[in-house]
């Protein structure tokens, strides 16, 4: 619990509200449809270049020379730059390795470790200029063997990416070079007493590979400095106070030097926390003297962005006849990419969380490969460990002859319980949607036909809270200015105004929300982990409660009357003592210039307490026998939303992320050749899911209000991408009997289950 | 290196020239030399539809199209769809069903939903699935894109048989 | 993208000219589906682009009942399926030509386009192949006709000389009882390329109104996708020859044609899946050209 929340903020919502529960048209819409709203692509600066990143074609090599001179004596080439422009790291300095490998991010040094790795950029007139100065640079390379499969990078005899690289773990450092960046073990009860204690226990071994978080906008920034060393960069990005960090420690500014103004964000998921051009853009304005903007490619954002790991999940579950789950165990191996990071301990985290499961063990495992470093993706690393987990119940509950949901109910987690790793759930709702998806009508209507099966599986995703900063800006004709720290990626501004609005009594036609730059509003941290209705609507509440405590002191002066004697209700401030006095929030703004200073409500939070979601989804398929094909026929969301801000916002995003979980399941994922090369770096190859290849996605709004929000409000966006891979896989199961074990479930997975091929 | 090439066309009912380079998009010219953001870039291989347009009065991706090909041709970006008189029915029905989230696809789309009206004023849910099949969408689902689709076929049907009954009287 | 000029003739002289002199160094231009990809990916660079859609003869369709049709080069998949004898008379060409990428590629993709990428998995090849059709090829030493079956060579080669240029497709008038067909299958809805495809064309006797009182005269199946070029399999038609149009007929065609696919594995699908999909897709072919032979579909 965080001081920082106003405690008596918080509570069930209340009935009786009037903005936070509607459905308003949300307010960044009317410039979208026009052509009108500004992303980072649309950027242009007077005398501004066009900046070109050269990258590596070797998966694994050492670079022995770069020669820039050739594209320098291009005419229209203003600056190239590689590592060497970087500034110089104190070997001394006990941050010199992290320091290093963070810039060897932005710039290969010494070694390239992906193909796609920066190596230099330039500057220049236009693009084909450009693309000539790129491929005038020399580099010189020592070609290594690559490993880019996950169980091929554990071997003893796999090419090592860091040399200086050894395992961590909690019983601290192994000393031999390794690909093992960490790993960890977690143990609750006596696990093989449970699975001795177990009528039927289920082991299988789940792959799954890299995909993409897939946003329609690819990476692009645009940087301009003055003649003070004031740089300022146009960004695409999760977080504006990111890419600001990012780049003081990148180029070692002093903070205030930079400010970042966020764009309009063209699809995120997680896969714009980090930044990827914005300090080369910075680096080559500064050496150009002039404004750069560098944009990645389609191919550039598959090779060199940070996908999502691929995984290799062993799981084994058992449970009694009568269907107890009595123990649970899994190994989690995930790709780490060129660097160390994969999210296996948040796929450890929550697999088995939706259940009480008295014994078990989970081992995780963190590995570097030769392939783009990964980055979040909704849910990070959730969507794989769902998918084993999920299976490996539903087989369970099928061998049992038990109803699916039945089973889980009867094995579910609620508030208290007490997961593998020792976390404990707090107010959660998973019986609730459990029970929805039970009763709703998809789940006992009729499949029609031959070759279709249906499906169900279940997702605990915990969210975050984090810091946000808004402030409100009373205005003298009654409306007010919101201006929040938090980057819109999904409606945000929306639903941030709507909290506001209700506290100031006011409708939401009189806040205007508008995301401010680093310059002009507090620290707050990436959009990202489903907080910013949640955490960023806190921060409102607090602003606006701030704005209508300052209108109370100053109606209070006016009518000469103590502080608390008064009330605000219903968008009025009143007084409580014999003399019956009051202001319309309009009229009270009125009056604001002639009596005093501006009212300015400040709401800064760092939220450390916050609501967990579940979700229950239930798909129908048809599979035809002969080629493979699954055929989505009917897809329901089932979730916990605690409080739905703005409903058609949250039905939104259960549609949005349950969408990217069946790409994850049916179509999407990374192929690459023994050289480390990506095979299929296109929209045509990596396969998005098109409008024809989903169904009408329903959603059932489970509302479980989350006390600790001052709306009940939950996270919402990442939970509906874990469960759809497990659900259709089932389905698949009981549509034609092939237990699918890999994503994605290609036609060529499904007849070679069968036997067919 | 070849030299510019002077293009003259209508673009969104203007009459328009400009120069560009042979190897230069459409999708580049109107971006970067004639100040119509509006079409996006999401592949630059005509994979995703984001850089819709109509093109004589056909749905192309304009990164599919060299600028100098558009020579005496007719263009209508997204920025075209909207007129003196208020938004496009289809825009109006983006907004009014949250047809969108980041709004990066959301040109194309409407584009593209221009496109299938004109052709067939009512569009079956299947029919509107596979016309758009060509313009990804990454945040919605879709679902909320296709009802949008329906809402403003709907509207432009109910406005053709006010004029109808309008000119019978 | 490589810079480049452009050139946009008014005549098939001025193109074949261009075209004989730039040699390598110069390809036309028809919807720009596969060459402004190519070009961008820097697979080749050019000199000159020569965009031949302003050439009368290449945009026109012509449809004679004693004739047949004729099909510009360059129209566009889009006004080809607008066209109401394309659409009533050769209704297994339009499956091909409008599955070929969504509405904006089909705006823009031509059969000429599709036939001189000379893609394996080219849609429209088979299709063409199985209508018995011809391309209508001119060129420095004058014109000559090329059955579509012979003209691609490898992937991505063709039978096309220096300078020479394909202006139109000769498609046969329909045989009277005959019905053509394309099916392909692919992992998504639609804007796929095709993991394997099938054209099937079948012409029955007269008499006979079922597909058992019914007896094939003549087939041609092709294939997409499973070899180096789109591949017609001449004894698949001919195991049809004199029997009833029904599924045992169908398996020993299927049987064959999957013997004749030499297919590989990449990453849009597996060997094994291609070999076992064209006997799917071969029967699923005919039975829909038999249907159309028939008038039952």
């Amino acid at each position: 619990m965080d001081a920082d929340v106003d405690p008596t903020v918080a509570g069930p919502p209340s009935p009786g509200l009037s903005v936070v529960g509607s459905r308003p048209p949300r307010v960044d819409a009317s410039d979208k449809v026009v052509g009108r709203a500004r992303y980072a692509m649309d950027v242009s600066l007077p005398g501004m270049l066009v900046g070109k990143v050269l990258r590596s074609p070797h998966a694994h090599a050492r670079i022995v020379s770069i020669d820039t001179r050739p594209a320098e004596a291009l005419p229209g080439v203003f600056a190239v730059v590689t590592a060497a422009d970087l500034p110089p790291i104190d070997p001394e300095d006990k941050r010199a390795s992290g320091e290093q490998t963070f810039q060897d991010r932005t710039f290969a040094s010494r070694k390239v470790l992906y193909v796609g790795h920066p190596v230099a950029a330039v500057a220049a007139r236009t693009e084909a200029i450009a693309d000539e100065a790129l491929s005038r640079i020399v580099v010189q390379y020592e070609v290594l063997p690559a490993v880019t499969d996950v169980m091929e990078a554990v071997r003893e005899d796999a090419p090592i990416l860091h040399e200086g690289l050894r395992p961590r773990s909690l019983a601290g450092q192994d000393d031999s070079p390794t690909n093992v960046a960490s790993y960890f073990e977690q143990v609750k009860g006596d696990p093989a007493a449970g699975f001795a204690e177990a009528d039927v226990i289920v082991e299988r071994v789940f792959r799954t590979k890299m995909v993409h978080q897939g946003y329609l906008e690819p990476h692009v920034s645009t940087a301009t400095w003055n003649d003070r060393g004031d740089l300022t960069i146009y960004a695409t990005t999760q977080g504006s106070f990111a890419v600001r960090d990012h780049v003081v420690r990148l180029l070692r500014l002093p903070m205030s030097r930079v400010r970042v103004i966020p764009m309009e964000v063209g699809g995120a998921f997680g896969g714009k926390n980090s930044s990827y051009v914005d300090g080369t853009a910075a680096l080559l304005a500064r050496k150009a003297r002039r404004p750069v903007k560098v944009a990645m490619s389609r191919f550039e954002t598959f090779q060199a962005t940070g996908p999502s790991s691929g995984t290799v999940i062993r799981v084994k579950m058992g449970a009694t006849r009568d269907g107890r789950i009595t123990a649970a165990e899994a190994t989690l191996t995930y790709e780490a990419g060129a660097y160390p990071g994969s999210p296996v301990g948040s796929g450890a985290h929550v697999m088995f969380s939706p259940y009480v499961i008295p014994n078990g063990r989970i081992e995780g495992y963190d590995v570097v490969v030769n392939r783009p470093a990964v980055d979040s993706y909704r849910a990070p690393g959730a969507t794989p460990a769902c998918f084993a987990a999920e299976q490996v119940v539903n087989e369970l509950a099928d061998r049992l002859g038990v109803d699916p949901i039945d089973f889980r109910l009867r094995n579910s987690a609620s508030e208290g319980s007490e997961a593998l790793d020792g976390t404990v759930q707090g107010s959660i709702g998973a019986v609730e949607v459990l029970e929805a998806a039970k009763a709703h009508p998809h789940y006992t209507a009729p499949l029609g036909g031959a070759n279709r099966g249906r499906g169900v599986a279940h997702a605990f995703w915990g969210n975050w809270g984090a810091r946000s900063s808004v402030t409100i800006t009373v205005n003298p004709d009654g409306t007010v200015a919101l201006l929040t720290g938090s980057v819109d990626v999904t409606g945000t501004r929306t639903s941030i105004a709507m909290q506001a609005a209700e506290v100031l009594g006011l409708p939401l036609e009189r806040v205007k929300a508008t995301v401010g730059d680093t310059d002009a509003i507090g620290y707050s941290d990436v959009s990202a982990g489903s907080r910013t209705t949640v955490a960023t609507g806190h921060a409102a509440v607090k602003a606006a409660k701030d704005v209508i405590a300052k209108m109370c002191a100053r109606a209070a002066d006016i009518w000469g009357v103590p502080v608390d004697g008064i009330a605000f209700r219903d968008g009025v401030f009143r007084t409580t003592g014999d003399i019956a006095r009051a202001f319309t929030f309009v009229e009270l703004a009125g009056l604001l210039p002639d009596t005093g200073n501006v009212v300015i409500g400040v709401g800064n939070v760092d939220v450390g307490d916050w609501g967990a979601s579940f979700g229950t989804h239930i798909a129908d398929v048809e599979v035809d026998p002969e080629t493979g094909k699954v055929t989505l026929l009917r897809y329901t969301v089932v979730q916990d939303v605690g409080k739905a801000i703005h409903p058609v916002e949250v039905e939104g995003q259960l549609q949005g992320g349950a969408t990217q979980g069946i790409g994850w399941a049916l179509y999407e994922g990374y192929d690459y050749d023994s050289n480390g090369q990506m095979l299929n770096p296109t929209l045509l190859d990596y396969k998005l899911p098109t409008m024809m290849d989903v169904p009408a996605i329903e959603t059932v709004l489970v509302e479980v209000p989350y006390p600790g929000h001052p709306f009940g409000a939950r996270g919402v966006g990442e939970t509906p991408i874990m469960p759809p891979p497990a659900a259709i896989a089932e389905a698949i199961y009981q549509a034609v009997g092939a237990r699918v074990c890999d994503l994605p479930m290609t036609p060529a997975r499904i007849l070679e289950s069968l036997g067919i091929i | 290196m070849a030299g510019k090439l002077l293009v003259s066309a209508t673009i969104n009912g203007e009459a328009v020239e400009f120069l560009c380079e042979p190897q230069q998009s459409l999708l580049t010219c109107l971006r970067d030399i004639l100040g119509l953001t509006g079409a996006k870039e999401g592949c630059n291989d005509g994979n995703c539809g984001a850089c819709s347009v109509l093109l004589n009065g056909r749905l192309v991706n304009s990164c599919l199209v060299l600028a100098a090909e558009v020579e005496g041709c007719d263009i209508v970006t997204v920025e075209g769809l909207a007129s003196w008189q208020g938004l496009h029915p289809l825009q109006e029905a983006f907004i009014a069903e949250d047809a969108l989230q980041c709004g990066y696809c959301t040109p194309g789309m409407l584009i593209a939903s221009k496109a299938l009206l004109d052709r067939n004023p009512n569009p079956t849910e299947q029919e509107i699935r596979s016309w758009l099949a060509g313009n990804l969408c990454r945040c919605t689902g879709y679902d909320k894109i296709v009802r949008a689709v329906q809402a403003a076929a709907q509207h432009l049907e109910s406005s053709r048989r006010i004029e109808r009954v309008a000119e019978k009287g | 993208m490589k810079p480049f000029a452009y050139v946009a003739p008014a005549s098939v002289d001025e193109a074949v000219a261009l075209l004989a002199e730039k040699g390598e160094r110069a390809r036309p231009l028809a919807g720009g589906t596969d060459l402004l990809v190519q070009l961008r990916r820097g697979r080749f660079d050019l000199d000159v682009v020569v965009d031949v859609k302003r050439i009368p003869e290449l945009t026109r369709i012509a449809y004679d009942r004693a004739e047949g049709l004729t099909v510009g080069a360059a129209v566009t998949c889009a006004v080809l399926g607008e066209h109401p004898e394309v659409r009533g008379l050769y209704p297994g060409l339009l499956d091909a030509a409008s599955i070929i990428g969504g509405a904006a590629i089909q705006g823009r993709a031509t059969l000429g386009g599709n036939l001189g990428n000379a893609a394996p998995s080219g849609d429209a090849i088979p299709a063409l192949i199985v209508l018995g059709a011809e391309a209508i090829v001119a060129g420095p030493d004058g014109g000559r006709r090329v059955p579509v079956a012979g003209f691609c060579t490898g992937p991505g080669k063709t039978v096309l000389r220096r300078g020479e240029l394909v202006v139109a497709f000769h498609v046969p008038a329909p045989h009277p009882r005959s019905g053509a067909s394309y099916v392909r299958f692919i992992p998504r809805g639609e804007m796929d390329i095709a993991v394997a495809g099938v054209g099937a064309w079948v012409a029955l006797s007269a008499g006979g109104d079922t597909e058992e009182t019914s007896r094939v005269e003549a087939a041609r199946i092709a294939l997409a996708a499973v070899a180096p070029t789109p591949l017609c399999v001449e004894s698949a038609g001919a195991a049809l020859v004199g029997r009833a149009p029904v599924e045992v007929a169908f398996e020993e065609a299927a049987a064959l044609a999957r013997e004749a696919a030499r297919p590989i594995d990449d990453m849009r699908g597996t060997l094994a899946q291609r070999r076992h999909l064209v006997g799917v897709l071969v029967k699923r072919a005919l039975r829909k050209a038999v249907r159309r032979a028939l008038g039952v579909s």
